[in-house]
């Protein structure tokens, strides 16, 4: 039944293949990281029982420090607030992660996949900053969004938690309904340092 | 624009990631049909209008999505303190009503 059920990113319609063929120049590069597995997942914290099942489900422990993020090769943990995280992994391990997380965790917390509710764009390129500092009120400067930060942002006039993943590099979590909004702002905002397409 | 302190997110954000919220420290009455209606009435739609210090409830919207209150001077706009949900204010106006 469900190979009957094909799964699509709400930027299918850009033909993001098509457009990564006709230019390889560009000072900014934007990549899509399409339909990976999301995970919501809330809890307290202060319960040193939550942080060991979490670590536990996910062989990772959760970033509990302010906008900080946590990484392995298989599953990334954004802080989104004090009890509140997105943990990504790839896509199709999302309902094991969500039956990891409630095998090992007990008492008050909530696990929620939602994946079809949001996407991820990377942002790279000598000119990504520039593009970056059009488009969000927060300083990008390097001293101040160190590699590995996350922050829950403006992003024109949507709203996207962005990641620093690299000196020139970022990952944007945006909502599915704003993705076409902002693929349309980045053309705008990167057209004058010249927009590559990566697959 | 105002610069503000988010105690949950620990950093200073631009305004436009905030809402303001109105008044802080309202607490639901217990027993609401105890009341009378002027009580309810106050409780519901009276709020303080000073000129001065003000304690507000505000919330990071398009960051951490938390509440939080904060000590405004309604005159000059000069934000004082920010504090988590829960706490008192550590700024408060002198009793002179």
């Amino acid at each position: 039944m469900s190979d009957l059920v094909k799964v699509e990113s709400p930027l299918q319609h850009a033909d993001f293949a098509a457009l990564s063929a006709l230019t390889t120049e560009g000072g900014v590069v934007l990549r899509e990281d399409a339909l990976l597995g999301h995970v919501n997942l809330r809890g307290n914290a202060q319960d040193p029982e939550f942080v060991a099942g979490v670590a536990k489900a996910l062989g990772l422990a959760l970033p509990l420090a302010p906008c900080s993020s946590a990484q392995n090769d298989d599953t990334t943990i954004m802080w989104l607030s004090p009890d509140e995280w997105i943990i990504l992994v790839e896509g199709g391990k999302e309902e094991a992660t969500e039956a990891s997380l409630r095998a090992n965790l007990t008492g008050h917390f909530a696990v929620s996949d939602i994946s079809g509710g949001q996407t991820i764009l990377e942002l790279s390129g000598d000119d990504c900053i520039k593009v970056l500092q059009k488009s969000t009120g927060y300083d990008v400067h390097l001293d101040n969004f160190p590699i590995g930060k996350v922050v829950g942002t403006t992003f024109a006039k949507s709203s996207a938690h962005i990641r620093r993943t690299g000196e020139q590099s970022f990952q944007l979590v945006i909502r599915r309904s704003f993705s076409d909004y902002i693929w349309l702002w980045l053309q705008q905002s990167s057209k004058e340092y010249g927009l590559r397409i990566a697959l | 624009m105002l610069h503000i302190y988010c105690p949950y997110c620990e950093e200073f954000r631009e305004e436009d990631e905030f809402h303001p919220v109105g008044e802080a420290h309202i607490e639901r009455p217990l027993e609401p049909e105890a009341l009378t209606d002027e009580q309810w009435s106050q409780y519901l739609f009276f709020r303080k209008n000073p000129r001065g210090l003000h304690h507000e409830m505000w919330v990071h919207g398009a960051g951490c999505r938390k509440f939080f209150n904060m000590t405004r001077h309604t005159v000059t706009y000069k934000i004082l303190e920010t504090y988590k949900m829960g706490q008192q204010p550590s700024v408060v106006a002198e009793e002179s009503e």
